[in-house]
């Protein structure tokens, strides 16, 4: 298993997400950069939708109990085995008692750590991701021991650091479809959406990212209708609200755009205070 | 179905929304409901899920959608469609609520404001059949249609951190159940000892959209007879059939 000796700031098992209860108000969840989970995960010759941690700015501190090997993907956090530094987008064996560390924050915001089998916390609804109160944690806590595949020994013997396209993770521009309410906007409403550069407030987490800059507007609220990770509201005072994974399934304002999957996947990559494009892509 | 006229709109890769008039009518919701069995019923294969609201569906496929012209003749065929026209079934709930001010946190302001007592706050509260539109905005809570316009109340211009769970409040022209401890700015009027919400069971409400709801007025000693029943898995709410 994996000792948790410190939690890290927000540190949660995930997988690729809760289908199928949204019926019952139940939230997607999931990794917030499914991209970077996958590849983790294919570099260890798991399968795709097999649990991971997500890694949150500040990494946790994490101690083997067993025999495996791991992958990490995605930000770049400077981590350490026995404090001996270990690179991302390879795998790497562990051994019983080893420690993986995590420094400083190079690159990106989420990191994912993949383990050989996948991680065996409880599956609830179909899904391993931690959100509360479908799951009794939100998030990993000190102290707490994530059950892993049993290994006998190491079955990977080699390994190599693999090219990962990750240019993503410091890009600026999001790729957005028109939201439903979007044609509600006027003209110069619209261009300023595609004009302006938009900046991440310190609101923002596995649920909602809200943009600093406003779109003055007099839409009217919606009857209450369906959204989905990437919705873009508009609220009346202006603020620009991104919905992420653990959005609620449902919501009352203005949906005026709509984040393709990798512009969702860019997104969960970035932090307070970064710089934002919208770029319009149509509809097949 | 009533063959409303309804809107297709491509909503990202994988999702169509589909539209029904903009309005809070029953009529509405059961074509919405009917067209929902038939798109589970009929499109399992490729979908995820339906998540449903008022007056729209948003349709999840499990891939990324090809051809969404072709997909969404699909769906209006499938909407005109005469076959598998089933009758839903739909519950009437009985959901026992303690009225009393050690929960009813705002039933004093609200008695107040709306010159009605505290007794006559209850009534018009418990005498309805709620419509449950869908389930939203957190596991489990319903959005519940048919709070006597009496009883309409704004939301507190300052929400709560913490409201407990089973809370049953009002906001605005709605009343609901907080089927957990969740920050809220809703008026709370009493409290639910029942579980709407339990991931360990299958499925996880015992309500559905299209049931309906009737709040039953009980007192201290019942509710904490309920709780500690729900607390044991022995309480099973009570319902019946929908005439």
């Amino acid at each position: 298993m994996i000792r948790v000796l410190k939690a890290g700031l927000y540190t949660s098992v995930q997988d690729l997400g809760r289908f199928g209860h949204g019926s019952f108000g139940v939230p997607v969840s999931g990794v917030m950069d499914v991209q970077s989970a996958k590849f983790a995960n294919a570099l260890l010759g798991n399968p795709e939708h097999v649990a991971v941690l997500e890694i949150t700015m500040v990494g946790p501190e994490l101690e083997f109990t067993e025999v495996t090997s791991i992958c990490m993907v995605g930000a770049e956090m400077s981590p350490a085995i026995n404090g001996k530094p270990i690179k991302n987008n390879m795998a790497i064996n562990v051994f019983q008692g080893d420690r993986l560390t995590f420094g400083r924050l190079q690159k990106g915001m989420r990191c994912y750590l993949a383990v050989l089998g996948g991680v065996q916390t409880e599956s609830v609804l179909g899904s391993r991701s931690m959100y509360w109160p479908v799951t009794l944690q939100s998030k990993v806590l000190k102290g707490d021991e994530l059950k892993l595949m049993e290994m006998k020994k190491h079955i990977l013997e080699r390994h190599a650091v693999v090219r990962f396209g990750d240019s993503y993770v410091v890009s600026e521009t999001l790729e957005v479809f028109e939201g439903p309410e979007f044609n509600e906007l006027s003209k110069e409403q619209q261009f300023i959406l595609f004009s302006k550069s938009f900046t991440i407030s310190n609101h923002n987490s596995r649920m909602a990212y809200q943009l600093n800059e406003t779109l003055q507007n007099s839409l009217n609220a919606i009857i209450t209708a369906p959204v989905l990770p990437g919705t873009v509201q508009l609220t009346p005072s202006g603020q620009l609200i991104v919905l992420m994974r653990d959005c609620q399934t449902t919501g009352g304002y203005p949906r005026v755009l709509q984040l393709t999957d990798a512009s969702i996947n860019l997104l969960a990559q970035k932090g307070v205070g970064q710089k934002l494009r919208f770029v319009r892509k149509p509809y097949v | 179905m009533k063959g409303f006229q309804l809107k297709f709109l491509p909503f990202n890769e994988r999702s169509i929304l589909v539209e029904l008039p903009s309005r809070i009518e029953e009529d509405v919701l059961k074509d919405v409901l009917l067209f929902k069995n038939k798109i589970r019923k009929n499109l399992s294969k490729v979908i995820v899920e339906v998540i449903q609201s008022y007056n729209s569906l948003l349709v999840v496929y499990s891939l990324t959608i090809d051809d969404f012209n072709s997909e969404i003749l699909n769906l209006k065929s499938l909407y005109e469609s005469q076959v598998d026209d089933v009758n839903l079934e739909s519950l009437v709930w009985e959901i026992p609520v303690c009225y009393d001010t050690k929960f009813g946190l705002d039933l004093n302001e609200i008695s107040e404001e709306k010159k009605l007592t505290i007794q006559e706050v209850i009534q018009l509260h418990s005498q309805p059949f709620y419509m449950v539109y869908f389930i939203g905005f957190l596991p489990g809570f319903l959005y519940l249609g048919g709070l006597d316009h009496q009883l309409q109340f704004p939301r507190k211009s300052k929400p709560r951190m913490k409201v407990e769970k089973g809370a049953v409040a009002i906001g605005g022209h709605q009343t609901g159940i907080y089927p957990n401890e969740s920050p809220g700015g809703w008026n709370i009027i009493g409290n639910s000892p029942l579980e709407f919400f339990n991931p360990q069971q299958s499925p996880p409400c015992f309500v559905k959209a299209g049931d309906q709801v009737q709040f039953v007025p009980i007192d201290i000693l019942e509710y904490e007879k309920i709780k500690r029943d729900v607390g044991f898995g022995v309480y099973q709410p009570k319902f019946r059939k929908r005439l």
